[in-house]
C-alpha cells in the first residue's frame, strides 16, 4: 500500500518543476532558521525534535547518511521519498501538510547546521566491537546482522545508520526504556514492539518469548528456542505481556564504557556499509 | 435471490452509458416462474429510486434504506433492523466484497436506496453497485488537477441523495451531482480556489431541495464556510462564513486581519432538526492550529456548533467547545440530538476530550464531563465551559498535552442508541508534545504554526470504545482496543453494536455490555464508520477497510 502510494506521488511529483542540483541556500543561517521550522513541521515526527532521531526515523545528525550525503541526495530523498523505506514524498498527502522546493532547500540548509553542531562520532574500535558482539557480549544470540545471528530480537544490520549514538548507548544500558519497532504496517500509525510475552496453553505448557504481532484476538510470537507460535488469545489459559525487553540490561560490570563505544562503532560501521 | 440469475451485465464499465434514456439495462436468464414476479417487483423498486425530501424526514419508515451520511437527521447512525441479534450476530459471514483498486484511505459511508448502493472512495473515486450482490453498475472517476492540498489524506466520506441524483464534494473544492443510473455528471459547480488550500472531503447533507456542504483546509489558513446548493441546478443558495467579516457580531474575537486566513473549516456532515427546522453544523481548528499568536481573541466561530436555518444559512445561536484553540482541537464530530423527556439536547464527544451536553432549543451548555484523559484544561468559565490551562500552551522547546493533535476521538463517527439510551464513542488515549514553529501565511501552503509529537515513547497508545450514559454522561462501559481506532460506530435494534479496529478487525459487540460477539479480519486499518441495509428480507452490515468495501450478513 505504502509503495503504491510513493509511487503515484513520484509520478505527480515528476511534473513539477525540475529539482535544481545546488543548495541556494549554503550557509544562510536565516534560511536554516526556517529549515528547523519547516523540519518541525514537516520531519520531527519521525526524525525528532532536533534531528537527533526518533522512533521511526534515522538520526539526521551524522554526516555519513545511509541514502545520500549531497545536498542534492537530501533534496531528492525529501522531495520523492525513499522507496523501501517508511520515508514519503514530500508533497500532498506525504510528509505533513508538503513543503515547496524552497522550503526543502531551507531544511537541507538546517540539517547541514544542525549536523555542524552535533558532537563527534565515538571513537571506538569496531573491529573489537564486532569480537564482542559475536562473542563475549553474546549479542548475535539474539540479534542478526547481514543474515547471521539469531531471531529473538530486532535485525540490527541498519541500525548503525538510522539511529543516535545516544540512542544506541540506551538501548544497551536500558534496554526496556524504548522497545524496538517490530512489523512496520503501512497503514498503521504506530506499529508493535517488541513485547515480552508469557502465555499458557490449552494443553498447560508454558512458553515465553516475544511478540512479533498482536491484534484483539490472536497473537503471533517467537518462543526463546525460536519457535514461531500463532494462538487465539481466548484459547490459551494465560496470556501475559510486559512492556520489558526480553533482553537484559548491560550495565557498566557486564559492559565497561570502552567496549559499549566499541560495538557502537561496529553498528555504526556495518550501517555505513 | 441465489437461484435467480439476475447479471447486471458490465461489460463497458459504465452500464447504461451507450443508451442514454433507456434506463438501465438488465439482462435475465434463467428466471424460475415462481421468483418472477419478486425479480420484477425488484427491478421495480430499482427504476423507482426517487428520494423525495419527505422520504428523507421519513427514513425511520424505511430500515431497509440507508438514505444518509449518519442514517437519519439525528446523526445518530443507529438503525431499527433486527434481523442480526445478539443472539445470532456470531454466525454472521462475508457477503461479498468490492476492491475500488484506489490507494489511501477509504472513509465512506455507503448509502443504500432501494438496493442499489452508492459510495465514493480515496481520490474522488465513486461507484454504484448491486447491494446483494456487489456488482457494479456504473464508476466515476473525478479527473483531479496536481495542485490540491488535501491535509491528510485523498479522501472522502460519501454521497447525499435526492430525486435522480446523488451529490459529493470533490477534492478540488467543488460539489458535484451525478446521475443516480449512469453515474454521469449532471451538474459541476466550484465551491472554492483549491491551489488556496481548500478541499471537500465530507459527504453533504440534502435538506428540502437543497444540498449542504461545507469545506476543509484548516492547515492552509482557509476561511470556512457553510454551503447550499440547489439540488436541480447547482446554483449556491446561500453561504455562511464560520468566521464573521468586518462589522459581523464575533467580528471582533479575532486580532486584526488574523480572521481572513483563521481556518474554522465545516468538514464532518451537520445534523438536522425538523421540528425547528434548525440544520446543526460542526466547525475546526483556526489557523494556524497550535500557534495562538497572532490572533488574540476566541476566534468564533472556529471549533464551534453552529445552529443555522437550512432556507436561508442564517444563524440562530453558537456554542463553542474550545476558545482560542492552541491544540488542533476540531470540533468535526457529528453533533447528535438526543431527546431526552422533554429535553431536545445536542451530544458530542467533542476531539478536545470532552462530552458535551447541549440544549439544542437555546444553545446553552447543560454539562462537559471528560471522556478520556485530558490536561489542556483544568477550570471552567462562569457557565461551566472548560478553558485552556495557560500552561498548556505550546511552547519553542515543546509541553506534553493530553489529548494530542488527533484527539480524544475524531471525525468518525459515533452513535447513540435509543433502546439502550447509550451514546456509543472510538476514544483515543494518545498525547502530545505540542511545539510552535513561527510561520508566515503563504496561500496555498501549509500553515501551522507548530509541530507536534508522541509524547513519551515509552508509553504505548491505545483506545477505546465508550458506551456514554448522556443523562449522567458516566462511562457504562468500555471495550479496550490495543491501538486508538479510526472506526466509526453503529448501533442497531438488534443489540448490536459495530466498530473496526486498527489492527483490521471489524466486530459486533454487544450494545448492553460491550462484549465482543463476533469479528472478521478485514486486513487493513478501518478508517471508516459502518452502516446496515437490508434487500429482500435479509439484513447487511458494511464497513470499507483498505481499498475494499466489505458487506457481512447472515449465513
Amino acid at each position: 500500500m505504502l509503495s503504491s502510494t510513493a509511487t503515484l506521488l513520484f509520478f505527480v511529483s515528476t511534473g513539477s518543476i525540475e529539482a535544481q542540483e545546488k543548495n541556494p541556500f549554503a550557509g544562510d543561517a536565516k534560511a536554516a532558521k526556517l529549515g528547523e521550522y519547516q523540519f518541525r513541521l514537516n520531519c520531527a515526527f519521525c526524525h525528532g525534535l532536533g534531528a537527533r532521531g526518533g522512533g521511526r526515523g534515522p538520526d539526521l545528525t551524522r554526516a555519513q547518511k545511509r541514502h545520500g550525503n549531497s545536498d542534492a541526495e537530501i533534496f531528492h530523498n525529501i522531495h520523492d521519498g525513499i522507496s523501501g523505506t517508511a520515508m514519503p514524498a514530500a508533497t500532498n498527502g506525504g510528509i505533513g501538510v508538503g513543503m515547496s522546493d524552497e522550503e526543502i532547500w531551507q531544511v537541507v540548509t538546517y540539517l547541514r547546521s544542525a549536523q555542524v553542531m552535533a558532537p563527534a562520532q565515538p571513537a571506538g574500535n569496531a573491529e573489537h566491537g564486532k569480537e564482542l558482539f559475536n562473542g563475549a557480549a553474546g549479542c548475535s544470540t539474539c540479534h542478526m546482522i547481514q543474515g547471521k545471528g539469531g531471531r529473538l530480537g530486532p535485525d540490527l544490520t541498519t541500525v548503525g545508520a538510522s539511529r543516535s549514538t545516544e540512542y544506541l548507548a540506551e538501548s544497551l544500558r536500558n534496554p526496556s526504556r524504548r522497545l524496538a519497532q517490530g512489523i512496520f504496517e503501512a497503514m498503521k500509525e504506530f506499529p508493535k514492539e517488541y513485547e515480552s510475552v508469557s502465555v499458557v496453553t490449552a494443553e498447560g505448557t508454558k512458553l515465553s518469548g516475544v511478540i512479533l504481532n498482536e491484534d484483539q484476538f490472536t497473537v503471533q510470537m517467537l518462543d526463546t528456542h525460536e519457535q514461531l507460535h500463532l494462538f487465539e488469545k481466548d484459547k490459551l489459559r494465560s496470556f501475559e505481556k510486559r512492556r520489558e525487553s526480553a533482553m537484559s540490561a548491560y550495565d557498566q560490570k557486564t559492559l565497561s564504557d570502552k567496549d559499549l563505544q566499541d560495538l557502537i562503532a561496529y553498528l555504526q560501521s556495518v550501517g555505513a556499509q | 435471490m441465489k437461484s435467480v440469475l439476475v447479471e447486471l451485465r458490465t461489460k463497458s464499465r459504465f452500464l447504461g452509458h451507450k443508451k442514454r434514456g433507456l434506463g438501465m439495462t438488465i439482462y435475465l436468464t434463467t428466471i424460475p416462474i415462481l421468483t418472477l414476479g419478486m425479480v420484477f417487483s425488484g427491478l421495480a423498486s430499482v427504476a423507482s429510486a426517487q428520494v423525495t425530501p419527505q422520504r428523507l424526514l421519513d427514513s425511520a419508515k424505511e430500515p431497509q434504506n440507508w438514505l444518509m451520511y449518519s442514517g437519519d437527521y439525528a446523526g445518530r447512525r443507529y438503525s431499527t433492523l433486527e434481523q442480526i441479534k445478539t443472539s445470532n450476530a456470531s454466525s454472521l459471514v462475508p457477503k461479498w466484497a468490492y476492491q475500488t483498486m484506489a490507494s489511501g484511505k477509504f472513509e465512506t459511508t455507503p448509502l443504500v436506496v432501494d438496493g442499489v448502493l452508492y459510495a465514493t472512495g480515496a481520490d474522488d473515486r465513486a461507484f454504484a453497485l448491486d447491494a446483494r450482490s456487489g456488482r457494479p453498475i456504473w464508476q466515476y472517476q473525478r479527473a483531479l488537477p496536481p495542485d490540491i492540498r488535501p491535509c491528510c489524506g485523498r479522501v472522502n466520506r460519501g454521497f447525499a441523495i435526492l430525486g435522480d441524483r446523488v451529490f459529493l464534494g470533490t477534492l478540488d473544492a467543488n460539489v458535484i451531482a451525478l446521475d443516480i443510473k449512469t453515474g454521469n455528471v449532471v451538474w459541476d459547480v466550484g465551491a472554492a480556489d483549491h491551489s488556496k488550500g481548500y478541499s471537500i472531503t465530507l459527504a453533504p447533507l440534502v435538506i428540502k431541495d437543497l444540498v449542504l456542504i461545507g469545506v476543509s483546509g484548516g492547515e492552509y489558513g482557509i476561511r470556512g464556510f457553510i454551503d447550499a446548493y440547489d439540488a436541480a441546478t447547482g446554483a449556491r443558495k446561500w453561504r455562511f462564513y464560520t468566521i464573521p467579516g468586518p462589522g459581523e457580531p464575533g467580528h471582533e474575537t479575532w486580532e486584526g486581519d488574523s480572521w481572513k486566513i483563521g481556518g474554522a473549516p465545516a468538514w464532518i456532515t451537520g445534523t438536522y432538526d425538523p421540528a425547528t427546522n434548525t440544520t446543526f453544523w460542526t466547525t475546526g481548528n483556526p489557523s494556524p492550529s497550535n500557534r495562538g499568536e497572532g490572533r488574540a481573541g476566541d476566534n468564533l466561530y472556529s471549533n464551534s456548533l453552529l445552529a443555522l436555518d437550512p432556507d436561508t444559512g442564517k444563524l440562530k445561536w453558537h456554542f463553542q467547545f474550545t476558545k482560542h484553540d492552541e491544540h488542533d482541537y476540531d470540533a468535526t464530530q457529528v453533533p447528535v440530538l438526543v431527546d431526552d423527556g422533554d429535553r431536545h439536547l445536542i451530544v458530542q464527544a467533542n476531539r478536545n476530550g470532552f462530552f458535551y451536553v447541549i440544549d439544542r432549543t437555546s444553545g446553552k451548555l447543560v454539562s462537559a464531563t471528560p471522556y478520556g484523559k485530558v490536561t489542556w484544561s483544568n477550570a471552567k468559565d462562569a457557565s461551566g465551559v472548560p478553558i485552556e490551562r495557560k500552561e498548556a500552551s505550546p511552547t519553542l522547546t515543546g509541553i506534553p498535552v493530553c489529548p494530542g493533535a488527533l484527539g480524544a476521538t475524531n471525525w468518525f463517527s459515533p452513535t447513540y442508541d435509543p433502546q439502550t439510551k447509550l451514546f456509543y464513542v472510538s476514544a483515543r488515549e494518545q498525547c502530545d508534545i505540542f511545539s510552535t514553529a513561527p510561520q508566515p501565511y503563504e496561500a496555498g501552503h501549509a500553515f501551522y504554526g507548530s509541530a507536534y509529537f508522541p509524547n513519551d515513547d515509552t508509553q504505548p497508545f491505545w483506545g477505546a470504545v465508550r458506551a456514554i450514559d448522556p443523562a449522567t454522561s458516566q462511562i457504562k462501559w468500555e471495550l479496550k482496543h490495543l491501538s486508538p481506532s479510526w472506526s466509526g460506530v453503529l448501533s442497531t435494534a438488534g443489540g448490536l453494536v459495530f466498530t473496526g479496529d486498527a489492527e483490521g478487525n471489524f466486530m459486533a459487540l454487544d450494545a448492553a455490555t460491550g462484549k465482543i460477539l463476533w469479528h472478521f479480519q478485514c486486513g487493513a486499518s478501518v478508517y471508516a464508520s459502518p452502516m446496515t441495509y437490508a434487500i429482500d428480507g435479509k439484513q447487511y452490515v458494511a464497513i470499507a477497510a483498505g481499498s475494499a468495501l466489505f458487506t457481512f450478513g447472515l449465513p
